[in-house]
């Protein structure tokens, strides 16, 4: 497959390799493992033994390894660059997380030996959890949602079940029309009934519209905080008050954690729920796309519905909880996933927030807030931002200095590729035509922000002179000019197959 | 703090710049009595050196599996990682990398996906697959919910054959979205009689082979049985390194086959993060949860791949999305395409070939035993032992002598009597000979 449009004759680019898929390397009978041949060749499968192949192509060690370092090198990464997506928090991964996290007394265990030989490992969650419930003033945190959205699951989940325990069937939840798009489909998986807020003139949540919509239908009140135009929402306390007078629930997003770890506490603020994504504010590393983690704090009206299992500290050291409806897990609504949660990520974030302690996560928060400041001041010499400052740890623009310039959003994230950085945020919250939310993080130096933001003026500055076609042909220097979605979407190759049955197929 | 790359002078001078006197002035929008409560009493920074001593000694607290000979399975699976694995998921590009939006600097990412799609797909003889899912237990949940939509039926038939926490998770996941989860009681010595109980209110019936107490099934019947009747049939598999030697669910009728795949992704990591596979057939991918990479070409010409049908997914369709998941298990998905692709079809066969050899070699030892009994006549590398004695006490016997000997079914069932005496063994390629040897003699004077 030729991709270089005949630059080369091999189809790669100096250092840009284009690399066949594994199934277009197959050597039959190859492998790059090798074991030693059972002693013992009596079978007990019954009639289930498979006579047939599977089509796995074979590659050698050699191979494998050159497979996937070619395909490494053709992602953008954190470790190479700047990368301001917002709401996504792609701060640095400290390798010493990695490290520990593969120390075989971590790594090397499994979930169901007996809990006498686990202590280390159920000291680990609970001392995580602690640092939650102390940095959110929350009493419980539900540490197994694998993500955020399974999170909010958790939160929402929660809620019900203590509704329902006070046989209070309510079926509406309310979500500003600026969430990120988990929140509504959690709330209509936990069986509620969604109603979206429009957000204020100013970014934020009008008060007054949520507090005329509360009543008793509405079971519980999801918000964003710092929300996703970047601003903190000042009346929240107001809010919660409203929420909790209605008998209903205040869920907040926490996926902004970052802004504000250190800062404040979400029970001064009323928060009965919050999700706190691991893999965003306490640095375990997105890996393409996860795996990440939820843990949920709990208020202490919903802390005995938390999903099990939990750990327990008692006089013979630590137990799990692993029932519910039985004895501690008593009004427990269930289990959320399968064995302890994302235990490898418990490591990392554990390593991470005891690497910066409460002093350094505060100063973390406070120079994630200062770097957004400072996009969002200096690029509006150019850009017009959404909102006035000062934000919280994103900085929200739209398009409209592109207004009559031809370009779009989306042409100017290709243009920001071939000056090699990572795209903000595009379209994002649906609440500003053209949205660019770019959120730089605590980790990146102000040297790098200021390459990035002369890159970024010189770029609107060549949008708004008429230069349409260096945007539309953007990116030029990536390993591959853009992609026709549209295309994939519409007669779907979602795997390969040997040619002889693609021809079939057509 | 080595993580803070800003000096004070640098934040003097970007407060300058911003135009703001103090940090605190730019966390002017939150109320002044809020700030004040905020008063931590925790711990300050430390260096990597004091991190590591004081995380080395939590791990210092558990008995780790390479230590001692570990026969325990039940839904996590002990093998062996190939070094070249690791080293591949701790490169930076994919380790550090964020879901590709980006499909131009995200190439190395999505034909990865697009390669795992492929690899589940053809391993479970299913047509398509997903980019992944949480885990095991959350695919299965994520599967009865999509047979709902498929069928717009509200029932759900679980078998005993099921992992009990993957019953569970599915059960609550479901809770309260109106489905009603039938669980069938667990039986270690027979197979539900699953056929029976098809009826045409069900949306699916879901079952595990090989099951959570080793039985391996033909569900060929089982499947034409639900087919007729309008049902789905979800297939669980919490041990994927079976589908090296034995039949496809796909190839026998299964509707969606979920998997745990942590068995072959890596370490066992106290039992997170896994990845869950979801396959499906393609007539029903619209209706499919999670991300998709799909084969298209860029504005020159050349195949590349990106992330599509995303009309299904929460960022598009909000509420009325298939499922809420954002971020998934991409980077141990990364770790299972890896594996698969180091062993390839050859090293796949051998590999399921050694487990199933050394598990039958190690029941045959057993069943030596007086008063043990093994009544699966079908497994793969883990099968359900019937022991004279509680199932706990003998593990914790065991343990004691530094064996992982099984895991007792009653930590599952703690309030069905039946299986109090019931022991799940499994075995890998990593049991040595001298492993089998020393379990053998510690079973035998254990129950003796």
């Amino acid at each position: 497959m030729k991709s270089n449009g005949g630059e080369t004759y091999s189809g790669h680019r100096g250092l840009d390799f284009d690399q066949f898929l594994i199934f277009e390397q197959d050597t039959p009978g190859v492998t790059a493992v090798d074991m030693p041949v059972p002693s013992h060749h009596r079978e007990r499968l019954g009639s289930l033994k498979r006579t047939t192949k599977l089509g796995l192509p074979g590659l050698s060690e050699p191979d494998v390894v050159r497979h996937y370092t070619r395909l490494s090198q053709r992602n953008y990464s954190i470790d190479s660059g700047f990368y301001p997506l917002g709401s996504c928090t792609m701060k640095h991964n400290p390798r010493l997380n990695e490290k520990l996290a593969r120390l075989p007394g971590f790594a090397d265990l499994h979930p169901f030996q007996p809990v006498s030989t686990a202590q280390g490992a159920l000291k680990l969650i609970d001392r995580l959890a602690w640092w939650l419930k102390q940095l959110t003033g929350l009493p419980a945190v539900a540490m197994t949602p694998a993500a955020g959205a399974h999170g909010e699951l958790c939160g929402l989940m929660c809620i019900r079940a203590a509704l329902e325990a006070e046989g209070d069937a309510r079926q509406v939840v309310l979500v500003p029309d600026s969430a990120h798009g988990t929140n509504p489909a959690t709330a209509a998986l936990a069986g509620y009934r969604v109603e979206s807020m429009q957000a204020t003139s100013k970014g934020r949540l009008n008060v007054q519209a949520v507090k005329e919509r509360l009543g008793s239908d509405v079971a519980a009140v999801m918000i964003t905080n710092p929300n996703t135009c970047g601003l903190f929402e000042r009346d929240a306390i107001e809010v919660a008050d409203a929420v909790h007078d209605a008998g209903a629930y205040f869920y907040m997003d926490g996926a902004n954690f970052n802004a504000i770890v250190g800062r404040l506490r979400l029970s001064d603020l009323g928060v009965d729920a919050m999700h706190i994504n691991l893999h965003k504010t306490f640095s375990a590393p997105h890996g393409g796309g996860g795996p990440g983690a939820g843990p949920t704090v709990l208020s202490k009206e919903l802390a005995s519905y938390a999903p099990v299992p939990f750990v327990i500290h008692d006089q013979d050291g630590f137990r799990v909880e692993e029932h519910a409806g039985r004895n501690l897990a008593a009004n427990s609504y269930g289990r959320m996933k399968g064995f302890h949660g994302q235990f490898g990520v418990f490591v990392r974030s554990l390593a991470y927030i005891m690497s910066l302690g409460i002093d350094g996560l505060k100063q973390a928060s406070g120079d994630a807030v200062l770097n957004a400041n400072y996009l969002l001041t200096r690029l509006s010499q150019e850009f017009t931002p959404s909102f006035p400052g000062p934000c919280m740890h994103e900085a929200l623009f739209d398009d409209r200095f592109l207004k009559d310039t031809g370009v779009t959003t989306l042409d100017f994230a290709k243009a920001m590729i071939d000056e090699g950085f990572h795209p903000m945020t595009m379209y994002f919250p649906l609440v500003v035509h053209g949205a660019m939310l770019m959120e730089p993080t605590e980790t990146e130096s102000k040297a790098t922000l200021d390459q990035f933001v002369h890159s970024m003026l010189c770029l609107a500055r060549k949008a708004k002179a008429g230069e349409t076609n260096h945007f539309a042909q953007a990116p030029r220097f990536a390993p591959l000019r853009r992609l026709d979605e549209t295309r994939a979407a519409r007669a779907p190759i979602l795997r390969w197959r040997p040619e002889e049955l693609r021809q079939a197929a057509e | 703090m080595r993580y803070l790359p800003h000096t004070d002078v640098e934040r003097r001078d970007m407060l300058a710049a911003i135009g703001a006197k103090s940090l605190d002035d730019l966390f002017a929008d939150i109320p002044q009595s809020v700030k004040d409560a905020a008063l931590f009493d925790l711990p300050e920074h430390l260096s990597e050196m004091e991190v590591e001593r004081e995380l080395a000694v939590l791990a210092s607290e558990n008995l780790n599996c390479g230590n001692a000979p570990c026969f325990l399975g039940a839904g996590a699976y002990r093998h062996h990682v190939p070094a070249a694995l690791d080293y591949i998921i701790q490169r930076g590009e994919f380790l550090t990398s964020y879901t590709p939006y980006q499909p131009e600097i995200s190439q190395g990412t999505l034909q990865a996906v697009y390669e795992f799609q492929t690899q589940v797909a053809l391993m479970t003889g299913m047509e398509v697959a997903n980019a992944s899912m949480y885990d095991g237990a959350t695919a299965c949940a994520e599967a009865a919910a999509m047979a709902c939509r498929v069928t717009k039926r509200d029932k759900v038939l679980m078998s005993g054959s099921v992992h009990p926490q993957y019953r569970e998770v599915t059960r609550a996941a479901l809770k309260f979205a109106g489905v009603q989860v039938e669980c069938l009681v667990p039986d270690p010595t027979v197979v539900d009689d699953l056929t029976a109980l098809v009826s045409n209110d069900l949306a699916c019936v879901v079952m595990q082979t090989p099951g959570f107490f080793g039985h391996l099934q033909d569900i060929s019947l089982l499947a034409d049985t639900c087919h007729a009747q309008g049902v789905l049939l979800v297939v669980c598999i919490t041990e994927p390194v079976s589908l090296g030697m034995v039949k496809l669910p796909g190839d026998m009728g299964a509707d969606i086959v979920v998997c745990e795949g942590q068995s072959i992704a890596g370490p066992l990591c106290f039992g997170g993060p896994g990845v869950g596979l979801f396959a499906t057939r393609e007539k029903f991918v619209r209706q499919m949860p999670g991300r998709l990479a799909g084969q298209t070409t860029d504005q020159d010409g050349c195949r590349g791949w990106v992330l599509t049908l995303s009309t299904r997914e929460q960022h598009i369709r909000r509420e009325k999305a298939t499922s809420n998941i954002c971020t998934n298990s991409g980077l141990i998905a990364l770790a299972f395409s890896i594996h698969m692709t180091l062993l390839g079809e050859a090293g796949f066969r051998s590999l399921a070939e050694l487990n199933h050899a050394k598990a039958v070699s190690v029941a045959e030892q057993l069943e030596a035993i007086d008063g043990v009994r093994i009544e699966i006549p079908a497994f793969f590398n883990e099968f359900a032992v019937n022991l004279p004695k509680p199932a706990t006490q003998i593990a914790e016997v065991l343990a004691q002598e530094g064996i992982l000997g099984g895991v007792p079914a009653s930590r599952f069932y703690p309030t069905q009597p039946q299986l109090e005496n019931v022991l799940l063994v499994t075995v890998t390629e990593t049991n040595t000979d001298s492993d089998l040897e020393t379990f053998f003699l510690a079973m035998k004077e254990a129950l003796a």
